[in-house]
């Protein structure tokens, strides 16, 4: 069966990439939940085509003639449904049984798990690496970093409406609340990048909600997070500089913050080192220089309704500050 | 003799059927051209007008589903804005369930009931015609607020903060909380002539284990409106205030609770879905014996069956909230439940399958729509005991499974039946036959259609696909799939219109059909098609569950009422046995009245708590115009 059940999902997931698909999974708690799926999937297919073979066998067959064939036919038919409720309770029963003990499995504990708390803004997220020690924090955003094979807890809450957090691949959904407190916890079995998506509608831009999160080996994710804890990249030459000094005089500073600048906005996604992130604008666009610049130019017409307006800019302001962007690694 | 004629008491008893005929058929008349048209309290004429108005909001949310396809059949598709498309899903489902599925099951029941029933009208009849006109015009305030780019744009159930004053301002969201009141009234109207009805009305003899179980389903389905409605109208009255006069209910800042809408709109949403689908169940179980030629098996198992899911829908709520971090224990007492419900609905099922299998087909189209149902409706159940597993829900909850689920379910589990009752009971309310070959290929182009557009949306919500999204980025796989069920959908859209085509068609120039064209068993087919405004000349007396079968086309009657006032009979609420005559309101223009000035309230309140207060006097003086004694022979006995 164990072995079954990834050649079933790969004839379902075939020539995709399955990188937020629920039918991929990426860790134990996706594992568990993917196993609960199949087993319901055979089990309701298994009934569904019992009563679609009743049903044939009932209208291709000759009632009983004779008043004495009827009766015992009758009589038949209460027993038979007699066993077909029998039977329901006892599936219904099954599964429900087989629900919580998967929930249990999934409700997983660790006192060393790694704690990131998430917060979903219209249409964006906002990760804080808390640390016990003060120096070792950092904010980030629409993209975190986990290390392989220890367990996450991310800590959910929302600054204006409802949003959801998932990550198919490696667990189910948890919404993000105003005014509640809501957690998740998952492991990462390999390194790779899995995208999580806003499954709760949030507005105008729902459909552009993305996170990506970073599976790495743990070596690896220490030195992302030594680099993210550091301050902003310096620029190199005459045009990054410019390009900051852009940054922290025009309106982009009043919402951005760039750490060991004077931008330090909090509205927006903090920009320290955005030039690091796969993917800019909450997983719209990958993260190229050019991609920076458009964004920059005319956030409206590529996400239509987002709080970030078009702060006007020449052609040279623009180059300058997609250059320095770029840089913020 | 003339001077006996004009005897308000003159009773049924002696009289010739031509003269009884002529007496009865005048003083039940509706006065013909526009004044009858507003004035009406015919059960049937009012529930005709329901049904196409219902259609024709089925047309509109159906177009809005077209719509939707086509800005999803490929990634990144510029057709439609995001604003444009927040307006379309919402309007969308809100008009489905709120403006088709509800009132058009509704509707159904304020034709037939009167007439499985043996009784000459509804309860409350004005009540009746008061509520058509309030349902029209809650669907009309959406559907011109739409038109006018104020649709509300922030789903079918309106998760707060999204819609509280300070994520959606404006109008819209206040339009779509009216819009619920006005459908509230329309409901509850409703629901409270059927249970009298049903209580007070039945033929006498019609015991309550012979009642048909299409009745016993209204029946239920009217009490669970009159329990669940309750929680809406607090809920939608609470969201007004937040966003019209500055309460915080629903604000966590100030102490509100988000979760509190959710609470209150899924006590209200869930038993909503049994509200559309205990009706069509009652539909199939009683057409199901016409078509098989024997009385359903299992008649007790089946309305103890649907007493039980009426009962049981009031406690699954909280599975629409599994990812919304309630504790887990409570999680799981609403898991257990809501797998508990496949236990009753099962039972139906299984009953259902005995009929067939003691029972000799005969394959007209309201069957095939059946077994339709069946295909379409018991795979829509099966993936509802998957969502009803918490942990399984965490994957597949607001994605695309979820809006396949509720399709399978809806459409599989509700409009199949209804099209085969349209079908059906068509006789009924125009006295003609729909095409028997054009409905064959309706049902084909429809059950075809609806599964390939369907199904693989299961797959797609697997693939990560979550719900409300105008649009998908191309580097998710989602591309080829919404392609495909985007063509598909053209067919299922072909078969509605297909059907559509020829009921319109039927009405003119089907085949006329006779009394009891599908020689069926109930009492609705004892008398005309379609049935003259009095229903029965003589209130038939029933000593059998399948009265038609079992005692004859002419079936013995009671008689001793009144022709030349509006008189039924009340009988006894278990045994049915006669009571008491009592007189039926006449015609009158003021339920539309009414229904105008309570309108203007409503939608005066949308714009100032003022509306409320100046707008009551109108609303007064159409109830007290309403029941103003004008010396009718009814207004007299």
């Amino acid at each position: 069966m164990r072995r079954l059940l990834p050649l079933l999902s790969a004839g379902l997931l075939a020539g995709c990439t399955g990188w937020q698909s629920a039918l991929a999974p990426r860790g134990p708690v996706a594992d568990d939940l993917h196993g609960l799926f199949w087993l319901f999937t055979i089990t309701c297919a298994l009934v569904w085509l019992a009563v679609m073979l009743v049903l044939l066998a009932a209208l291709l067959r000759r009632p009983p003639d004779g008043k004495a064939r009827q009766e015992r036919a009758m009589q038949h038919s209460a027993r038979a449904i007699g066993g077909a409720v029998a039977a329901t309770v006892v599936i219904v029963a099954g599964l429900t049984v087989a629900s919580f003990l998967a929930t249990r499995s999934i409700s997983a504990h660790a006192e060393d798990a790694l704690v990131i708390r998430l917060r979903g803004y219209q249409w964006w997220w906002e990760a804080t690496y808390a640390d016990p020690r003060p120096d070792q924090n950092f904010i980030t955003a629409n993209e975190i970093h986990v290390p392989t094979g220890r367990l996450v807890r991310i800590e959910l809450a929302a600054a204006d409406v409802i949003h959801s957090f998932w990550v198919p691949n490696l667990s189910g959904k948890q919404d993000m609340i105003p005014g509640r407190a809501n957690s998740l916890a998952f492991t990462a079995r390999k390194p790779g990048t899995y995208r999580a998506q806003c499954a709760e509608f949030c507005g105008l831009q729902h459909a552009h909600m993305a996170l990506h999160v970073v599976a790495e080996p743990p070596e690896a994710f220490e030195r992302w997070r030594t680099a993210q804890v550091a301050e902003a990249a310096r620029p190199h030459g005459p045009e990054e500089d410019e390009g900051r000094r852009i940054l922290e005089s025009k309106a982009c500073g009043a919402c951005h913050t760039v750490r060991g600048t004077q931008a330090a906005g909090n509205l927006g996604p903090d920009l320290t080192h955005v030039g690091s992130r796969q993917f800019i604008a909450a997983g719209m666009l990958p993260t190229t220089r050019g991609s920076l610049a458009a964004w920059v130019a005319d956030p409206q017409s590529i996400k239509p309704g987002s709080n970030m307006p078009m702060v006007p800019l020449t052609a040279d302001e623009l180059q300058a500050v997609s250059a320095y962007l770029t840089r913020l690694r | 003799m003339t001077a006996a004629l004009k005897d308000r008491d003159l009773r049924d008893t002696a009289l010739e059927e031509k003269l009884l005929h002529a007496r009865l058929a005048h003083t039940w008349r509706t006065p013909p051209g526009l004044i009858g048209f507003f004035t009406t309290v015919d059960h049937k004429r009012i529930a005709v007008r329901y049904i196409i108005t219902a259609f024709a909001f089925l047309f509109l949310g159906g177009i809005l589903a077209m719509l939707m396809r086509w800005q999803l059949s490929r990634p990144e598709a510029g057709l439609i804005g995001p604003d444009l498309y927040n307006q379309i899903f919402t309007i969308h489902g809100s008009t489905m369930m709120f403006l088709f599925a509800v009132p058009v099951m509704e509707a159904v029941g304020v034709l037939l009931v009167p007439l499985m029933l043996g009784t000459r009208n509804i309860a409350f009849p004005r009540l009746n015609a008061f509520s058509y006109w309030i349902y029209l015009a809650g669907g009309l305030v959406l559907w011109v607020a739409f038109v006018l780019d104020m649709g509300p744009d922030v789903g079918w159930f309106a998760y707060v903060p999204l819609s509280g004053p300070q994520y959606s301002p404006g109008k819209r969201v206040d339009i779509w909380a009216q819009m619920i009141t006005f459908t509230e009234i329309a409901a509850l109207a409703i629901s409270v002539e059927i249970v009298v009805t049903v209580l007070k009305q039945r033929a006498p003899g019609m015991r309550l284990d012979r009642i048909p179980l299409f009745v016993w389903a209204s029946f239920v389905t009217s009490l669970v409106v009159i329990l669940a409605m309750p929680a809406i109208v607090l809920a939608s009255t609470m969201l007004i205030l937040d966003r019209l006069v500055g309460t915080h209910f629903y604000n966590p800042s100030e102490g509100g609770d988000a979760l509190l809408w959710q609470h209150l709109f899924w006590f209200f949403g869930h038993p909503e879905v049994y509200i559309i689908f205990l009706p069509a169940t009652g539909m199939i179980s009683s057409m199901l014996p016409t078509f098989v030629r024997r009385p359903v098996f299992g008649y007790l198992a089946l309305v103890l069956a649907m007493v039980s899911i009426g009962l049981l829908s009031f406690g699954l709520w909280v599975h629409h909230m599994f990812t919304t971090g309630l504790p887990r224990v409570g999680e799981s007492f609403f898991t257990a439940s809501s797998m508990a419900i496949a236990v009753p609905a099962g039972v139906q099922i299984f009953c259902w399958l005995a009929t067939i299998w003691l029972g000799r087909p005969v394959w007209r189209v309201p069957f095939l729509f059946i077994l339709a149902f069946f295909f379409t409706f018991v795979l829509g159940g099966l993936t509802g005991v998957m969502v009803a597993s918490v942990p399984l829900d965490t994957q597949v909850h607001d994605t695309y499974f979820v809006v396949a689920h509720f399709h399978y379910v809806l459409v599989g589990g509700a409009v199949f039946p209804l099209l085969a009752a349209i079908t059906y009971w068509f006789p009924k309310m125009t006295g003609r036959m729909m095409s028997e070959r054009l409905g064959r290929w309706s049902v084909a182009l429809l059950f075809l259609g609806f599964n390939f557009t369907f199904f693989p949306m299961h797959i797609l919500g697997l693939q990560g696909m979550p719900r409300r999204i105008y649009t998908y980025q191309m580097d998710l796989p989602w591309g080829g799939m919404n392609l495909f069920v985007s063509l598909c959908s053209i067919a299922l859209a072909l078969g509605f219109a297909l059907f559509a085509f020829n009921a319109i068609r039927s009405t003119r120039s089907g085949e006329a059909a006779g009394d009891n064209p599908w020689g069926a068993a109930t009492l609705e087919w004892a008398t005309s098609s379609p049935p003259p405004p009095y229903n029965f000349a003589r209130i038939p007396v029933v000593s059998s569950a399948n009265p038609i079968w079992d005692q004859g086309q002419s079936l013995p009657v009671a008689s001793g009422l009144s022709v030349n006032r509006r008189e039924l009979l009340v009988t006894t609420t278990a045994d049915a046995e006669p009571e008491v005559r009592e007189t039926s309101p006449g015609n009158s223009i003021w339920p539309f009245l009414s229904a105008i000035a309570t309108t203007i309230m409503l939608v005066g309140s949308i714009f100032t708590p003022w509306a409320v207060v100046w707008g009551s006097i109108p609303v007064a003086i159409g109830l007290i115009g309403w029941f103003w004694p004008r010396g009718t022979p009814e207004d007299d006995s």
